[in-house]
């Protein structure tokens, strides 16, 4: 491997790294904002031009509070759940494509952090473990409170984690690879697997919703309940991770919403007036992200609107409704495969 | 045992197959809120943008100078009176001679306390006051941090020689007519009133 190659990886990670962090940060303010207008409110307008400087406040006051460690807590635990938080949401950005691979004569360099076979797995052993930095955190903090929410989090992780991966096992019957990029090029022009696989993708986006620990499915932090759940004796910075991790998290999640059903960095028509390769990286970057944005709309949207869920109807939601229907959507994208003479 | 007849039975309807999808009826919140998104806002941005308010709004108030620049209250206690919410306090003190240009009359209020806490900004003290000395405006308190700096002397009451505080709305001619006319009910059941609670404190 040519070190320019490495170097560019280096960079492509550092891009996503910051990129992560930016759309995160943004998506303070953009939630609020939409909140705000959901409501017929003007949302935060202080900071800045329209409150865009809103983040880099918020930022600023999070590092400026009071750090307190409860004195029962347990010490490194209670510093490693938001770091683990963290950490497992900026991993998850490694496998996405942001765009279509750049190839100008002999040169190729794919503009994805690392394209490994199993991408798909990868994403869900990230995501999996990321319920262990609200875990470790609920645990350390010794509160009541805390335990609960945290309980209320793995559980609801691992029953919803169950539906999604069988969601996608219909979907990697059909596209035959575990790779995201492999996954994303297949669906050029209007063959965006939304089309052949509608139920797949709606429990993937239901299940997306409860990973993500987003309303309607906040149990783990609902205020009404638990205070603030897994994070009530976190302050300062230490709740700015968790905090941020979510928003990460939210960015990634719409990012594979978007690559694995909704056509990637592809769009109908568009490369056949785009040709010139670096416009083609240019223009594909563009789509991927304009579908991501949507979807995180789409989450604040959600969120805005629907009530939370009681907790025995979100595992029965879970177990009884949405395992059971990608089973079945499992069996009937094989008899259609069977039928169109795919196997 | 049934005591009378207007009890319901309550059913716990079976939601039908289409309610139980709960899909449609999340796509029609989700269409109520989005028409909310670009509806115009409640919102006004206050310091910037005020309410509009009525002509005789009642805030802050102001005590009055005449025009050579004299306090115009001299202390009679009425507004105190008038008060229902008991927010006016005030120590009289009696003009020694060379203090002409300072107060008008010949007794004057030497403190003259509001408590914007209490005040109920109903105005009665406004129109109790026989020197029209005191006017309500449509300044607005602001907000303290504690409650002794809500109890408003002199120094924020009385408006300033040079920045005079334009009451003309309030004060027009039907008002000093209609404040004047002792043959208003409210004026004789006032002095009535006012005597009566001298007799009995004395
Ligand atoms: S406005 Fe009413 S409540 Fe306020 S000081 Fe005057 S009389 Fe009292
Ligand atoms: S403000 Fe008017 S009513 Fe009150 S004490 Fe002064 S003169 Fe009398």
């Amino acid at each position: 491997m040519e070190s320019s190659f490495i170097i560019g990886k280096f960079i492509l990670a550092a891009c996503v790294f910051g990129l992560s962090l930016f759309v995160a940060m943004y998506s303070t303010y953009f939630e609020r904002k939409i909140a705000a207008f959901l409501q017929d409110r003007l949302g935060p307008n202080r900071a800045g031009p329209f409150g865009i400087l809103q983040p880099l406040a918020d930022g600023v006051k999070m590092f400026m509070k009071e750090e307190i460690t409860p004195i029962v807590s347990n010490k490194w635990l209670f510093i490693f759940g938001p770091s683990l938080a963290m950490l497992t949401a900026l991993m998850t950005g490694a496998v996405i494509p942001w765009a279509p691979t750049y190839v100008n004569g002999d040169t190729y360099f794919p503009l994805q952090v690392a394209d490994i076979n199993i991408g798909v797995l990868y994403l869900f052993g990230v995501v999996s473990i990321g319920v262990y930095g609200i875990m470790i955190g609920g645990w350390a903090s010794n509160n009541k409170y805390s335990l609960m929410g945290a309980l209320r989090a793995s559980s609801q992780m691992i029953s919803y984690e169950l539906a999604m991966g069988l969601s996608i096992i219909a979907l990697v019957m059909m596209t035959g690879t575990l790779s995201v990029r492999e996954i994303a090029s297949q669906q050029i022009g209007w063959h965006w697997n939304v089309l052949y696989q509608p139920l797949a993708c709606l429990i993937f986006i239901i299940c997306a919703f409860a990973e993500t620990n987003r309303a309607p499915f906040d149990l783990p932090e609902c205020e009404t309940e638990l205070v603030g759940g897994y994070h009530t004796e976190y302050s300062s910075m230490k709740l700015g991770f968790y905090l941020f991790a979510e928003y990460i998290n939210m960015f990634i999640s719409s990012a594979v919403i978007s690559t694995l059903f909704f056509g990637g960095y592809n769009f109908p028509l568009i490369y056949n007036y785009v040709t010139d390769p670096f416009w083609v990286s240019v223009v594909g970057f563009a789509v991927m992200m304009s579908k991501t944005l949507f979807f995180i709309f789409l989450f604040m949207w959600v969120r805005w609107t629907l009530p939370r869920f009681r907790y025995d109807q979100l595992m029965h939601l879970g177990w009884k409704v949405l395992i059971p229907l990608s089973i079945i959507n499992i069996v009937l994208t094989g008899i259609g495969m069977w039928l169109t003479d795919k196997i | 045992m049934q005591l009378t007849n207007r009890s319901k039975v309550v059913v716990k309807k079976e939601m039908t197959l289409m309610e139980r999808l709960y899909l449609p009826a999340i796509l029609a919140g989700m269409w109520i809120t989005i028409k909310h998104f670009l509806r115009k806002k409640a919102t006004i941005n206050y310091p910037e943008v005020k309410r509009p308010i009525a002509q005789v709004y009642r805030g802050m108030h102001v005590l009055k100078r005449d025009e050579k620049g004299a306090e115009r209250c001299t202390a009679c206690g009425l507004c105190a009176v008038a008060c229902p919410a008991e927010a006016i306090t005030m120590i009289a003190e009696e003009r020694k001679a060379g203090e002409e240009n300072l107060y008008r009359e010949e007794k004057y209020a030497a403190t003259y306390e509001i408590n914007m806490l209490r005040c109920i900004f109903c105005g009665d003290c406004e129109e109790a006051c026989p020197k029209e000395a005191i006017f309500l405006t449509d300044r607005i308190v602001p907000s303290e941090f504690l409650r002794n700096d809500f109890v408003y002397g002199k120094d924020k009451l009385v408006e300033s020689v040079s920045q005079r505080v334009d009451v003309s709305v309030r004060q027009t001619k039907e008002v000093a007519n209609f404040k004047k006319d002792n043959k208003q009910q409210h004026n004789i059941n006032d002095l009535k009133q006012f005597f009566k609670n001298a007799l009995i404190k004395h």
